[in-house]
């Protein structure tokens, strides 16, 4: 059961040859057998998600049911969940239970999906090992001594560990396709705009887009279909018709024509990494696919601007996190100026401090022009570059990383290294793009290789399709470390 | 030399009419004023802006600033900006562009204000304000929308401040003027005639004591006829006209000292405190904020289409500088009269819904609006909108005045009569009943001056042989015969007649 698809589960969930208590109370032994050693999950709450499953279950049998319903989903612990400790992976909000629910979170309520728990994430998604969460780091499950990627390496580990069937993330600057790499499973961040902001805690508002993550792009696809639509609470959600995402995963691909940057097979990558790109190409083309090379010239300082940019927002979102209304607030101080002082220095970990004191300074009078408005200026020519891109490919693919997943410990003490992670990543944020990351292979020790694919503005159902053609000829995706 | 500043400046000003060669002092003001816009909810959350519920009771997870939360933006707020706009004659900017403005205070839940910082919504504009040597001119910087902090308690809350929140969101628009206000008095002027322009648009109440309507002033002086400006001091909060006035008036005679002792201003920001009638030092610009200005991602660039901007033109009131020109050109009123009519577009309002029903009155209606109205609403404490005597009730009472039916004097009874509502404030009946109406009869007065003049031969001889108070002595007769019912005008003509004939 705990390989099946959404789609078998669903299936048997309708045919009632199993409940949603059942399935539910599967994962939460699992959880409660394997997280002591994973720590995926932060949260786990079995009356709460035993509740929605005894709902989902009267749902499915009064015959109202969803594709969804009845479904186990772990959600990333910066979705705003009412009722749920909702920590962000901080210390900050050690004590923060949500008085309301985030966007996704009520699509997937309204879907009769159980929500089983809330999972680790780097500090305010601020990471890429899931090293950085207050709560401890989680193992990759495929090598235990491995990091799972971040900053939703709790969802990747629980997706590939088996301890629920699908997960949610979010993706800032790769948040959602390194740890997916990393861990071996399917993860898309959707156009920004598409997924609702609200309730999702802000890292960088311009750059974060919540997203599924799962074994397959079919599964993504119907998880997609949840989680898109139109927030009027959130500004930057955008108005669409309603799109089916699974509509065009039959589609053959015969014609299509993947771009392949020079830029992307660069110095940097490793030779295992390459080696399952070029394997994962080669059989594109059997499918029936052609490969073009193309130039993003602007792409390698994407790592350079998304860390002025990210920061700059991230400085003035975490303002907010100041002891006074909820969320940590230091044992003693002196004065107001003293209680802000000592909150802060002690709620928030080191990265986080970094990323606010970068972004502070970044903002900074006499350095605003320097290094906001330039990084501002190259964030256009980034997207003209992909823009340009577009009108000779279909499709953008490279590796997902640069590594396989790196040991525990091995990075964490050098920022630059870390931040060089999200190298392939990062570009699709900084132009809104959609992109995703598939299982191609693995590398020494059995840890996962990440294809990268980016597509054009709305163009999911191409990716999942693309990634669903690949996945019906290759079995990379159901391949488990347990 | 003088303990007081306003006296101060008088002595400067004494030393400058009298030419002396002693340094003489230009001040030079520029206002910012936060005007609390008319919006039933905040401007980027759902909550109430209603003013006086108990703390933190009109303050949603917007305003709080939970975690995940996102700001909207209310289009009342940008739909009233945009009527400010326009009545000022400013550019409406589009896009314009939200910024978060970063600085850390308890009241300030976020963390941050979102306001406005480059390409505000309302660019330009001027004011044309009415001084003792006429009209002026003042430019206007910008107008731009932000929202306002909370509150925070120091009393009552032992060793500790409370928080209320019910204000943080409130929608605001600054609006900030160019440094061309050259006195305490202009600077009145400005803020009265910017005060009256919100409320006659509806995008404010005005309410001062509520802070709907607040101040900052940024004074400077420099010596007469030179251009560079001196350093500046920002006066916080000003939420009075007099208020405003005094701290100007203190800050400039503050400043004159210390130049004129060798010193050199500091750039600060300063609290006036009206019990001391002083300023003093906020903070310096040495401790100022470095606010880190940045566009608000979590909203789009404001893009405002040429559409709404003509649809909100249409709608716009008539106003009150385009009023003020057509009373005095339709109903021959004076600067001063259309002035002061047009101070509050309900005085406006009332004033056209009685000349109405009363054309070719327009004098008469505006001196007994500006009289007996305006005096009992103050009497009372009322404002025009809760007069209890009715525009039609107005013009019918002043038809009588004009019809010769009741005399100037009596008019003022029935008037009092209006205001208490007695009779049904029927003005006919009112003058029915309490006996009125002018004796204005030629034949019945005649015979009553015949009368009069019989019974006094003596008066009458002694007007023949030039006394003429001995006239006045017959017209009391006349009215006293006629319990003050004849019309004065009337009798006099008849009286002179006979006597001289």
């Amino acid at each position: 059961m705990l390989n099946a698809s959404l789609k078998q589960l669903s299936g048997q969930l309708a045919q009632k040859k199993i409940s949603s208590v059942e399935l539910t109370t599967e994962c939460l032994d699992r959880i409660k057998r394997l997280n002591p050693e994973y720590n995926a999950f932060i949260t786990v709450n079995e009356e709460m998600s035993l509740a929605q499953a005894q709902t989902a279950d009267a749902l499915i049998a009064s015959g109202r049911s969803g594709p969804l319903t009845g479904i186990p989903v772990a959600q990333k612990d910066i979705f705003c969940a009412k009722g749920w400790l909702t920590t962000c992976g901080s210390k900050m909000l050690s004590n923060f239970v949500s008085p309301y629910d985030a966007g996704v979170i009520e699509r997937f309520n309204a879907a009769g999906a159980v929500n089983i728990g809330k999972t680790n994430m780097d500090e305010f998604a601020m990471g890429s090992s899931n090293e950085t969460s207050h709560y401890g780091f989680v193992r990759n499950p495929w090598d235990v001594t491995a990091v799972p990627g971040g900053s939703s390496g709790g969802a990747a580990c629980a997706v590939a560990a088996r301890l629920a069937p699908a997960a949610t993330g979010t993706d800032t600057g790769g948040s959602i396709r390194q740890p997916a790499a990393l861990c071996g499973i399917s993860g898309i961040k959707p156009t920004y705009g598409l997924v609702s902001r609200y309730g999702m805690i802000a890292f960088a508002s311009s750059l974060d887009q919540g997203g599924p993550m799962a074994k397959s792009a079919e599964d993504l696809a119907l998880l997609l279909n949840v989680m898109v639509g139109f927030d009027a609470r959130d500004s930057t959600s955008l108005q669409r018709d309603v799109e089916d995402y699974a509509g065009e995963l039959q589609k053959p691909l015969h014609g299509l024509r993947i771009g392949l940057p020079k830029e992307y097979f660069a110095a940097g990558m490793s030779s295992e990494v390459e080696l399952a790109v070029t394997h994962a190409l080669e059989e594109f083309r059997k499918l029936g696919a052609q490969t073009v090379e193309i130039s993003l010239p602007n792409v390698p300082l994407s790592i350079p601007v998304y860390y002025v940019l990210a920061p700059a927002e991230a400085s003035s979102n975490l303002s907010r996190f100041d002891g006074v209304r909820y969320g940590y607030r230091a044992e003693s101080y002196t004065d107001l100026a003293d209680m802000y002082r000592k909150s802060r220095a002690q709620g928030f970990g080191a990265e986080v401090k970094r990323r606010i004191l970068i972004g502070t300074y970044v903002l900074s009078h006499g350095y605003y022009d320097a290094y906001y408005i330039k990084a501002q200026k190259l964030r256009r020519l980034i997207a003209q570059d992909f823009a340009d891109a577009y009108q000779q490919c279909d499709v953008i693919m490279g590796p997902t990383t640069p590594t396989v997943a790196f040991n525990l410990g091995e990075k964490s003490g050098d920022p630059i290294q870390m931040y060089l992670s999200d190298i392939y990543t990062s570009a699709a944020n900084l132009t809104g793009m959609p992109a995703m990351s598939i299982p191609v292979g693995f590398g020494e020790k059995r840890r996962p290789i990440g294809l990268h694919l980016i597509g054009n503005y709305f163009r999911e159902a191409q990716l999942l399709n693309i990634a669903h053609q690949y996945q019906q000829v290759t079995d990379w995706h159901v391949q488990s470390p347990v | 030399m003088c303990n007081h500043p306003s006296e101060f400046v008088r002595y400067r000003e004494t030393q400058f009419l009298a030419g002396n060669q002693i340094m003489q002092w230009e001040i030079v003001i520029g206002l910012e004023v936060h005007a609390q816009l008319s919006t039933r909810s905040k401007i980027f959350s759902g909550a109430s802006t209603a003013y006086g519920a108990p703390p933190n009771t009109q303050a949603c997870a917007i305003d709080l600033a939970l975690p995940g939360v996102l700001p909207v933006l209310n289009k009342g707020a940008v739909e009233r900006a945009i009527r400010f706009g326009l009545s000022v004659g400013a550019a409406i900017n589009s896009p314009s562009i939200f910024a978060r403005k970063n600085y850390f205070y308890p009241d300030l839940p976020k963390g941050y204000q979102i306001s406005q910082y480059e390409l505000p919504v309302v660019q330009g504009g001027t004011i044309r304000i009415q001084t003792e040597s006429g009209e002026k001119v003042i430019r206007l910087t910008r107008a731009h929308l932000e929202e306002d902090a909370g509150k925070s308690l120091h009393e009552d809350f032992h060793g500790m401040s409370g928080i209320d929140l019910n204000r943080a969101g409130t929608p605001l628009l600054e609006i900030v003027s160019e440094p061309d206000i050259r006195s305490s008095a202009e600077a009145v002027a400005y803020a009265k005639t910017l005060h009256a322009l919100v409320r006659w648009i509806g995008i404010c109440d005005g309410n001062m004591q509520e802070g709907s309507f607040r101040c900052d002033a940024n004074v400077s002086v420099r010596p007469k006829g030179t251009e560079k400006l001196g350093t500046r001091c920002e006066i916080k909060n000003l939420n009075s006209f007099r208020f405003l006035e005094k701290a100007i008036d203190f800050e400039v005679g503050r400043q004159i000292e210390i130049l004129e002792d060798g010193g050199v201003i500091r750039q600060e920001t300063r609290l006036y405190d009206a019990n001391r009638d002083e300023t003093r030092t906020m903070r310096t610009k040495e401790d100022a904020n470095d606010y880190r200005y940045f566009p608000d991602p979590d909203l789009l660039p404001l893009e405002i289409s040429p559409a709404w901007i003509e649809q909100i033109g249409r709608a716009l009131p008539e106003l009150p500088r385009v009023r003020q020109e057509r009373y005095m050109t339709e109903f021959a009123l004076s600067q001063y009269d259309a002035s002061v009519l047009t101070a509050s577009r309900e005085t406006a309002d009332f004033f056209e819904a009685t000349v109405g029903h009363l054309p070719g009155q327009g004098k008469l209606c505006a001196n007994w609006i500006m009289g007996e109205i305006s005096g009992q609403l103050n009497k009372d404490g009322i404002e025009i909108g809760s007069c209890p005597i009715s525009p039609d009730r107005l013009a019918t009472l002043l038809a009588r005045i004009v019809d010769k039916t009741i005399s100037g004097k009596a008019a003022k009874t029935v008037f009092d009569s209006l205001w208490k509502g007695e009779f049904g404030q029927d003005v006919d009946t009112i003058i029915a009943e309490k006996g009125l109406k002018q004796i204005s009869d030629d034949g019945a007065l005649e015979t009553l001056i015949d009368q009069v003049l019989t019974a006094n031969p003596q008066q009458v001889a002694d007007f023949r042989g030039g006394k003429e108070k001995a006239f006045n002595s017959l017209i009391g007769q006349i009215m006293k015969a006629t319990q003050g019912k004849a019309n004065p005008a009337q009798v006099n003509a008849m009286l002179k007649r006979k006597l001289e004939a």
